[in-house]
C-alpha cells in the first residue's frame, strides 16, 4: 500500500513560488515600509513555511493526525511567543505598547540598560 | 504477511509489530513529526529570546545586522530551498522505486548543502577577521551601543551556529541513504526512510527560511 504519490509537476511549481517569494522578501526588505518592514518580511516567511510543510513535507496529502502534529508544534510555539511577548507588551518593553503608553508608571522599569 | 524467501538479502518490509505496510508507514513518519514538534520548540525558544532582545534594542540590533552580507543571505536561502527541492524528488524517486535516482537527487542535496555550509564558513571567517565574534578579545562592532550589539552577535551566532550542526547531521543521514539509495535498497514498498529523512532536512529549511529575515533584513541600509 503506497500512499499518494505527489506529481513532481507539484514540487517544481511550489519550488517557483518559494524562489518568487524570496526575491519578494528582498524587495520588500528595501521598501521604505517602515515599522512594518518586519511584519511583512514574517507574513512572507510563514508563507514560504506553510507551502514546504503542505507540499514538500506531504501535509496536505497526508492523514489528520499528521496534521494534527504539524499543527500543535507550531500552536505550542504560538503559545511561547503569545504569552511571553504579552508580559513584556504589559511592562511597555515593545515598540507598540511604547507608541500606546509614552508615560511609562514609576513602578515598571523599562529595558534594562546594559 | 508472508516471509520473504531465504535468499533475498533484506528482511521483510513490514515489521513484526505492525498490521500492514500503511499503518507501518503512518507509524514511521508521525514519530519523526513528534520529534520536528520539539525542535520548532527548540528553536522557538531562541527565537522567542532574540525577538524579546530586538525590541528591546532596536537601533543596536539594526547597526549590529548591516555588518551581515544580504547577497551571501540570499544565495543560501535558494541554495536551502533547491535542496529541499531535490529531496524532495529524492521521495518521490523512492516511491516510485528508481533506487539509483534517489542516490542522485540526494547527492545534489547534498552538494548544495555543502554550498550553503561554505558560504557560512567564509560570512564566519569575515566576522572573525572584522572582531564581530563577541566571545573573542577585541570585540568592536563600531558604532553606538556597543554591549547590545555583542548581544546581537550572540544570538546570531547561536541561531546559526545551532542550525548549521543540525543541517551537517542531516547531511550525514542524507549521505547514509543515498549511499543505500546506489545500492538498490529503496523500492515502492521501502521508501519511508527516504520521506522520514527528507521531513527532518526540509525542517531544516524551514528554520533558515525564519532565520534569513530575522536577522539579516532589520531595517537594511538602503
Amino acid at each position: 500500500m503506497i500512499e499518494h504519490v505527489v506529481p513532481v509537476r507539484v514540487y517544481y511549481v511550489i519550488f517557483g513560488w518559494l524562489m518568487a517569494l524570496l526575491v519578494v522578501t528582498l524587495v520588500a526588505a528595501y521598501l521604505p515600509l517602515g515599522g512594518w518592514g518586519t511584519l511583512v518580511a514574517f507574513t512572507i516567511a510563514t508563507v514560504k513555511a506553510v507551502l514546504i510543510l503542505l507540499y514538500f513535507m506531504h501535509v496536505r496529502y497526508g492523514s489528520r493526525l499528521i496534521w494534527i502534529a504539524a499543527t500543535a508544534a507550531f500552536l505550542w510555539l504560538g503559545i511561547l511567543l503569545v504569552l511571553t511577548l504579552s508580559d513584556y507588551e504589559a511592562r511597555g518593553w515593545t515598540p507598540a505598547s511604547e507608541m500606546l503608553r509614552p508615560d511609562r508608571p514609576a513602578d515598571i522599569p523599562p529595558p534594562p540598560k546594559l | 504477511m508472508p516471509e520473504e524467501i531465504a535468499d533475498m538479502p533484506h528482511e521483510p518490509a513490514l515489521a513484526e509489530q505492525f498490521d500492514d505496510l500503511h499503518q507501518q508507514r503512518f507509524a514511521d513518519t508521525l514519530g519523526m513529526w513528534i520529534f520536528l514538534a520539539t525542535e520548532v520548540l527548540l528553536f522557538g525558544g531562541i527565537f522567542a529570546g532574540y525577538t524579546v532582545y530586538r525590541m528591546a534594542y532596536p537601533e543596536a540590533f539594526t547597526l549590529a545586522s548591516h555588518h551581515l552580507s544580504i547577497p551571501l543571505g540570499t544565495i543560501n536561502t535558494a541554495v536551502l530551498l533547491g535542496s529541499s527541492l531535490m529531496v524532495a524528488l529524492a521521495v518521490h524517486a523512492a516511491q516510485t522505486g528508481r533506487s539509483k535516482v534517489v542516490g542522485n537527487m540526494l547527492a545534489g542535496a547534498l552538494v548544495l548543502g555543502t554550498v550553503f555550509l561554505g558560504i557560512k564558513a567564509v560570512e564566519y571567517t569575515t566576522e572573525w577577521r572584522h572582531h564581530l565574534v563577541p566571545w573573542m578579545e577585541g570585540f568592536n562592532p563600531g558604532g553606538a551601543h556597543p554591549e547590545w550589539q555583542r548581544l546581537y552577535y550572540v544570538f546570531y551566532f547561536i541561531m546559526t551556529g545551532t542550525h548549521a550542526v543540525h543541517m551537517i547531521i542531516g547531511m550525514a543521514v542524507l549521505g547514509v541513504i543515498a549511499v543505500k539509495g546506489w545500492r538498490g535498497a529503496y523500492t515502492a514498498e521501502r521508501y519511508v526512510t527516504v520521506e522520514v529523512a527528507g521531513l527532518y532536512w526540509h525542517f531544516v529549511d524551514i528554520v533558515w527560511v525564519f532565520l534569513f529575515p530575522a536577522l539579516y533584513l532589520i531595517h537594511v541600509k538602503q
